[in-house]
């Protein structure tokens, strides 16, 4: 295992895992982006992604999901794997429940497709066409849709970013509640620090290739953006981002 | 009011309105059905007053004439329902093929690779340069008629469909893919209906398509059809019949126009709710 892991508690055993990256390695023409990545993430775990806009992380996640394949080393991932992007990517030509049961069979996808739709507070809209949702509504039905086919491992490629502030504060609780309740392993990719620290079990920043800090997070849930040890976290992760807060929260 | 917000303040207003507006049903109909009416009224009155002889051209009340002697003799029917059956199985045949084939090459790399290059050099070639060699093939029978008919109306299909197929979001398609839809289910579930509208808008064109097809392949080998009618018109130098067959087309045109019309409205639901921001 790289240096850069050994900050975080290794209790898993290989056979208690849902993802795996050993080696990782991607390319784009002479530019590495991905440079021998290791990773494991524990079934459950909730992990957040952190990095500057182009420093691979959504080229880590489409490698996850099967998008695109490493130049070198190996990637696992369990069978049952889904995907939140940062647009909600529905099928304009289906209604919403088709939407969230698409790619399952039959009859039988309609009740569990109905009842995410409620987890997701939409069931009203059901039979609503996509392009009569707002851009929260569409993302919920796109979580819903991700949800429905209870996944082992659950990626979200920035789905708030595209969500105006009051929204995405309710979609990073919706998101928090849903996750604890399914417990899937979630790797949620972002650029916002207080995200990452309000949501995930461990944050990760990805930095020029390699991970640049892989720490947990040992804070009880709901946490709050002010509390002293969330202000620390956010320190030392802006840092390892590169970033130097001229003065924190507490300071004003 | 303070001096300040008196100096401030500007006149407020309401906005332009930008959205689409609605218009009163009627008063569009009305608008619709008024450069058509113009022209027959020009038409009635030029032929009527002598402006224009009716050997060049036959006055409304001549065509209506030989309307109903078409009517009389019944063969408006037999006409109809001959030309309707040709072109609607050779549409059929034509259609379906060249959907499967846009799909395919559309779909996967390998299809493109094996289906597209051909099918854009055969479609380049004018369907009616086929005719000599279909009938040495099918002789002049119904066989030759919905073949030829099958073949024109292909080539607008496999274009629209291979275009409709290719230009459906990938993000949405690769969206799909992940949600583990592959293959045929991908093509039904997801790229199909979002390719509708071009598909139909080829259904619309392929209609009018078999319509010239319908005219060359009943210039031989036909005693009915609405292809033939215009073949006897110029045979007996029949002014009224031509005038005749062009209106006839015409209301095939509109009955078409308003079949694919109702068509859109119930395969494609989803075009008629959200706005353009969503
Ligand atoms: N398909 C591709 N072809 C070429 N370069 C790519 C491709 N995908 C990503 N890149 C490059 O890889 C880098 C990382 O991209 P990405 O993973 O999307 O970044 P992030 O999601 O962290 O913003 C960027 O510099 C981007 O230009
Ligand atoms: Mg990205």
């Amino acid at each position: 295992m790289s240096a850069t892991t050994v900050d975080i508690d290794r209790a898993t055993t290989p056979t208690d895992v849902v993802v795996r990256l050993c080696g990782v390695t991607k390319s784009f023409g002479d530019k590495r982006v991905l440079d021998g990545i290791d990773l494991d993430i524990a079934p459950g775990e909730f992990v957040a992604l952190l990095g500057p806009s182009g420093t691979g992380k959504t080229t880590l996640l489409r490698l996850l999901s099967g998008l695109q394949r490493p130049d070198a080393g190996t990637v696992l991932v369990p069978p049952v794997r889904t995907v939140v992007y940062q647009e909600p990517r529905l099928v304009q030509a289906r209604r919403v429940l088709a939407n969230v049961t698409i790619g399952q069979r039959g009859k039988p996808a309609r009740e569990p497709g109905l009842a995410a739709l409620t987890e997701v507070g939409l069931a009203d809209k059901a039979r609503e066409w996509p392009a009569t949702l707002s851009g929260g509504e569409a993302q919920r039905v796109a979580l819903a849709r991700a949800l429905v086919r209870q996944p082992q491992l659950l990626l979200l490629d920035e789905p708030f970013a595209a969500l105006d502030a009051l929204t995405r504060l309710q979609m990073q609780e919706l998101v928090a509640d849903l996750c604890a309740r399914h417990r899937p392993a979630v790797l949620l990719v972002t650029h916002d620090v207080d995200e990452a620290l309000l949501l995930a079990d461990r944050v990760i920043v990805l930095r020029a290739g390699g991970f640049a800090l892989d720490r947990r997070i040992d804070l009880p849930h709901p946490r709050d953006r002010d509390d002293p040890a969330v202000v620390a976290h956010r320190r030392d992760h802006l840092s390892a981002l590169g970033v130097t807060p001229r003065h924190s929260p507490q300071e004003h | 009011m303070t001096a300040a917000s008196v100096l401030l303040a500007p006149a407020l207003e309401a906005p332009e309105f930008l959205g689409a507006k609605t218009r009163n049903r009627w008063l569009s109909l009305l608008l619709r059905g008024s450069v058509p009416a113009l022209v027959l009224v020009a038409w009635w009155y030029t032929t009527t007053h002598g402006l224009v002889s009716t050997e060049v051209l036959a006055s409304p009340g001549q065509v209506v004439q030989a309307f109903w002697e078409l009517v009389n003799t019944g063969q408006l029917w037999e006409f109809g329902l001959a030309s309707f059956q040709r072109a609607g199985l050779g549409v059929a045949i034509g259609v379906s093929a060249a959907l499967v084939l846009g799909l395919v090459s559309g779909l996967s790399r390998l299809g493109e690779e094996l289906v597209d290059a051909t099918v854009q050099i055969i479609r380049v070639v004018p369907f009616l340069a086929l005719v000599p060699l279909f009938i040495s093939w099918f002789g002049v029978d119904e066989a030759f008629k919905v073949a030829l008919i099958a073949v024109s109306s292909a080539s607008p299909m496999y274009a629209y469909t291979y275009l409709g197929v290719r230009s459906v979001d990938r993000k949405v398609v690769e969206a799909a893919r992940g949600f583990g839809l592959r293959g045929w289910r991908l093509a039904v579930g997801v790229v199909v209906p979002s390719a509708l509208p071009n598909i139909l808008m080829a259904l619309r064109i392929c209609l009018g398509i078999s319509l010239v097809g319908l005219i060359a392949a009943e210039q031989v080998g036909a005693t009915a059809g609405i292809g033939y009618l215009v073949t006897l018109a110029q045979q007996y130098y029949r002014n009224d019949y031509m005038v005749l067959c062009i209106v006839i087309y015409a209301l095939i045109g509109i009955g078409v126009d308003l079949v694919i019309r109702l068509v859109e409205r119930t395969a494609m639901p989803w075009l008629r709710h959200g706005t353009a921001t969503a």
